[in-house]
């Protein structure tokens, strides 16, 4: 049998799935050019000699007849200096290069714009010296990528040997800056790129716990349902609850040094507001531009939808890349139902049987796999050093109903569970996510971080203000039947306090610079100045003849609206002081 | 140009052709039916070596698998475009209905039109006035978006559609409209709805500057995957080569998914929700994505797609994947329209997801305050007033009653509008200003001193 034969014949083109003859030499998930148009696409099933390809362009005009070329690789990203700052699509063309080359305001077809740019140099310093024995993650030189991130050249998983030859200067992706010589005396080329392929997880030393908070910025996250640095993050919503806005809050002022957004089958004006935006806002944690650290992935919904399918591995396989480095990586996902929805359009043309609401059997397995790529993790290399990648995936459920396949999947994944709720929407009540039914189990591994970066008490005051939320829910029922008379002036007091804790504290508003990112210091300002009103009021209010309405006009509960804008250098100091205002406030009612 | 006799079967909108050799998914297929001018038109859906699915943009009645003849175009359907389709009525096929001359196109383009590279948009920040308050005020129609009319059956959102046709201008400064156009079609409406509209187009002089498609609830149910294209790619004309603000208004969508869930069904695909195809998403974003504002370009593309909620039930399949797709919705609310309250715009449950680009910023400079104001102080209003029938109103105070008396006379003045009433953007904010008089001037956090001060009228 020839082994050299690389080209097929198309043999039937439904849609997005093309099958080929004269495969049999194939590997799955090997990547194919399609028709003389050369249209990119990947090897999904094989029957004999017939390969089931998905294309990750539009395939009209495609006919039985066809040729199929076949490259011999698997689909892989490209990984390397020139990542960061830019905006790919699901297979890593960067759009722009896609538009430039084509000359049009339109996708088109056949393009072919490598991921990372082969003629700009960069500026490789060596840190391994010639004769240094390494293996798979070890470091052997710097490129300064962007003003905020040191790209680690590390040698590719799997290679190890001794340092025959490496130099230091400008040079490009492709040039070869330093030669490993194995062993078995095989000389490997290390150039600043490498390959890996994008739907295998990129090896480590191993899994830690995850014991540090990403810090968000937004009140609700940090302080009640936290997620882990290395932890993964479900936020389902039914439209218009803020998915978006809440993902791309979270890609603005996360704490992580590098962002992967992931637009998966969205909108295209909100990837263009992503683009415009983030070069001019500043990092609150570094001052730079937020660009500096973010890769920006568009598949919009009218992509073809094989590169939708793709463009979450491209995603999370880029995120792994700078985990390695030993950075602490953020990756969106929005949203991981459209992934879903592109693997059941596949499955169905592959004629598989269908699982749940025609999704294909392996959904929860995927989902799975996909989540478990997020962690805190010991990454390859001698020096032993961690990295963490974080994954928050955007869910969108059909009718904001949380029982449909892709959410049940992925709760049962992810520890952290961000419940959007479209009656707080309506209320105009922004982030819009429940504190009743939101979850995070990560709370308990933190309490250690908060007392020892924020306060002893931190845990303390946050279990205090889920209680008094919990509390407010039973008592609005009971005002809803019979009327705010019935409650004792306890009561009324959880009432008044709960209000503010949603009205000041969980309110947070996106939009507003000032408002946006708040920073855990703060968050635990105001947390401590709401709760010390009902620490301190619990047992004044209680006396029978006690005028409910003489608290509502103390000038502390009036000034509460105004805690999230405090700011300046004494935040502390500031918020002490209103706290013990608070406190001589209350005690003169008692008298 | 091939031609095969070899038809296999027939079987709803799907025609298929044995014993065929170089046909191209995609392409235009012409099907010839003995006894008949004209061909009927459809696509390939799915081909092999020696067979091809047909899916027919024309009824199938009358068909038959003897003698009928299939012929492959080898191109894909395309519409002739030209500035001369302005003011001119075309049925859903594409073809004049107003016995005005042939027209004469510029080009051929493909319906099917090509994704838009995300790279090459602009975010979209400027507005278009529709002369509703409700609208204008409260969710603002941006340039550029999509956003859609949720309805229900037997609510008014055709006289809406129609008032928004009539009134909607870009507000350039200059007060020169001769930069914006309509592309209106009609989906699966039954004759006295298209009439109306039609009508109300041409008596207003709005037909000018507009190109309508009607394809009406007695034409062909398949057609109507391709009007919308249709509609879509005579817009992308007009707006990325013409450099025109183009409105497009489609309707109503229920329709078309209807049509896509027919085809959908000949194939024997695996349906998902309902009954409707998997890939419905896909194929509505393939729609409504054709909307926007590019880097470079001065014309502008604005969607207003409008369906109908089965049951008024915003969690069907139709309404979900659309405001998943879309920017924003309007929400047509029967607890209004009962009131007698028209245009019956439920404020509070509609958005406008990018009317923050514009509000205060390229229109007068209170509009973010007020509209903001406006919300709370209405929802503060109904929220009184539920508590008022629950406990009588001897148990509010007057600041509530003052909110109730407030939140009456914003429904009734403010949302009710006839529908020959124009107001412009200012006037609707100064009449959101007068109705804010009726409340104490405490009530009013949301806007800044020295607004009030600038516009809230003196007692």
């Amino acid at each position: 049998m020839d082994t050299n034969v690389q080209i097929g014949t198309i043999v039937r083109v439904t849609g997005p799935l093309v099958k080929a003859s004269g495969m049999h030499n194939a590997k799955m998930y090997e990547l194919v050019k399609v028709s003389s148009e050369k249209l990119l696409g990947e090897i999904v099933e094989l029957n004999g000699d017939i390969a089931s390809i998905q294309v990750y362009e539009d395939t009209a005009g495609v006919r039985p007849g066809d040729i199929v070329e076949r490259t011999g690789e698997t689909m892989s990203a490209e990984l390397g200096p020139g990542l960061l700052e830019s905006f790919y699509d699901g297979v890593q063309r960067p759009l722009k290069v896609i538009q430039e080359k084509s000359d049009s305001y339109f996708i088109a077809r056949g393009i072919e714009a490598p991921g990372l740019d082969r003629e700009r140099k960069w500026d490789f310093v060596s840190r391994a010296k010639e004769g240094d024995v390494v293996s798979g993650g070890d470091v052997l030189g710097v490129v300064q990528e962007t003003t905020l991130i040191e790209h680690r050249v590390m040698v590719p998983p799997y290679v190890s040997g001794r340092v025959g030859k490496i130099s230091s200067g400008s040079f490009t992706v492709l040039d070869i800056v330093a030669e490993i010589v194995s062993e078995d005396g095989q000389t490997h080329k290390i150039s600043l790129m490498q390959r890996w392929p994008i739907r295998r997880p990129r090896p480590s030393q191993g899994k830690q716990f995850p014991k540090t908070p990403l810090v968000t910025g937004m009140r609700i996250l940090d302080t009640l349902f936290p997620v882990a640095k290395g932890g993964a993050a479900a936020i389902p919503g039914a439209f218009g609850t803020g998915k978006s806005v809440t993902q791309q809050s979270l890609a603005k002022y996360c704490d992580a040094q590098v962002i992967v957004y992931i637009g998966c089958g969205e909108r295209g004006n909100e990837m263009t507001e992503a683009v415009t935006e983030f070069p001019e806002l500043i990092d609150p944690n570094s001052g730079e531009p937020l660009m500096k650290r973010t890769i920006l992935i568009a598949n919009t919904s009218n992509m073809p939808v094989a590169a939708r399918e793709a463009s979450v591995y491209t995603g999370i396989t880029i995120a792994e890349y700078y985990r390695d480095m030993g950075y602490s990586v953020a990756l969106m996902a929005d949203s991981t139902s459209r992934w879903a929805e592109a693997m059941r359009e596949m499955s169905g043309r592959l004629e598989e049987m269908p699982g749940e609401e025609g999704y294909p059997a392996y959904l929860a397995s995927r989902t799975a796999e996909f989540y478990e790529r997020a962690g805190v993790v010991t990454c390859l290399g001698a020096d032993k050093r961690s990295g963490a990648l974080t994954v928050v995936g955007a869910v969108s459920p059909a009718g904001g109903d949380l029982s449909e396949p892709v959410s049940q999947a992925t709760l049962r994944v992810t520890k952290v569970f961000w419940g959007l709720d479209a009656s707080l929407a309506y209320k105009k009540h922004f982030p819009s996510i429940n504190w009743l039914t939101s979850y995070s189990l990560y709370t308990d591994n933190f309490g250690e971080y908060w007392a020892n970066k924020i306060a002893e008490d931190f845990s303390l005051l946050r279990t205090l203000a889920m209680d008094l939320l919990q509390q407010e829910a039973k008592l609005l029922e009971i005002v809803r039947l019979v009327g705010q008379e019935a409650l004792s002036n306890s009561e009324k007091l959880v009432l008044e306090v709960s209000r503010m804790l949603r009205e000041d504290f969980l309110f947070q508003n996106a939009f507003d610079p000032g408002d946006a990112y708040t920073s855990p210091q703060k968050q635990y300002g105001i947390l401590k100045s709401i709760l010390t009103i009902y620490l301190s009021g619990k047992d004044v209010v209680s006396s029978e003849d006690f005028d409910f309405l003489q608290l509502r006009s103390l000038s502390c509960v009036k000034d509460v609206s105004t805690l999230k804008t405090f700011s300046g250098d004494d935040l502390d100091g500031q918020y002490d002081e209103y706290q013990k205002r608070a406190v001589k406030e209350l005690s003169g009612l008692a008298h | 140009m091939k031609e095969y006799k070899t038809v296999q079967s027939i079987s709803g909108p799907l025609v298929v052709v044995e014993g065929v050799s170089g046909v191209a998914y995609d392409e235009l297929v012409e099907v010839l039916v003995p006894g008949e001018k004209a061909p009927r038109l459809g696509k390939v859906l799915d081909v092999s070596s020696d067979r091809a699915v047909v899916q027919m943009f024309e009824p199938t009645s009358g068909t038959q698998t003897a003698d009928t003849r299939a012929r492959f175009t080898g191109q894909a359907l395309k519409i002739g475009v030209s500035t001369d389709l302005l003011g001119r009525i075309f049925n859903g096929k594409g073809d004049p209905i107003d016995n005005g001359p042939a027209i004469i196109p510029e080009k051929h383009l493909d319906i099917s039109g090509a994704p838009i590279n995300p790279w090459s948009r602009q975010y979209p920040n400027d507005f278009i006035q529709t002369g509703v308050s409700s609208l204008d005020v409260m969710n603002t129609l941006v340039r550029g978006q999509k956003l859609p009319i949720f309805s229900g059956a037997g609510l008014p959102h055709l006289k809406l559609m129609a008032q928004i046709a009539r009134q909607a201008k870009v507000a350039s400064q200059s007060g020169d409209e001769s930069g914006f156009a309509i592309v209106l079609a009609t989906l699966g409406l039954p004759f006295e709805e298209a009439e109306y509209l039609r009508h109300s187009l041409e008596e207003s002089g709005a037909l000018e500057r507009a190109v309508v498609f009607l394809n009406t609830a007695a034409d062909p149910v398949v057609e109507r995957i391709a009007t919308p294209r249709m509609a879509l790619t005579v817009a992308e004309y007009l707006a990325f080569e013409k450099g025109k603000h183009v409105l497009v208004i489609l309707g109503d969508m229920t329709n078309y998914c209807e049509a896509l869930r027919e085809v959908s069904g000949a194939r024997k695909e695996v349906p998902g929700r309902r009954g409707f195809p998997g890939y419905m998403y896909t194929d509505l974003s393939t729609i409504y994505e054709r909307a926007g504002r590019l880097k470079g370009c001065e014309g502008t593309i604005t969607q207003i797609p409008i369906l109908t909620m089965p049951d008024d039930d915003k969690t069907h399949p139709v309404p979900d994947l659309t405001g998943y797709i879309t920017e924003g919705q309007f929400i047509i609310s029967r607890e209004l329209f009962k009131k007698g309250v028209t245009p019956p715009v439920d404020v509070q449950g509609s958005l406008s997801r990018l009317a923050g680009s514009v509000q205060g910023k390229r229109t007068r400079e209170d509009h973010a305050q007020v509209k903001d104001q406006l919300f709370a102080s209405y929802a503060l209003g109904r929220d009184a007033r539920e508590l008022a029938v629950v406990l009588g109103e001897s148990s509010l105070d007057e600041v509530d009653l003052a909110h109730i008396a407030f939140s009456d006379a914003f429904e009734r003045e403010f949302i009710s509008q006839d529908e020959s009433v124009d107001r412009s953007l200012e006037e609707s904010l100064d009449l959101g200003w007068k109705l804010l008089a009726m409340l104490p001037q405490s009530a009013l956090k949301r806007v800044k001193a020295e607004m009030i001060e600038k516009y809230l009228p003196k007692k």
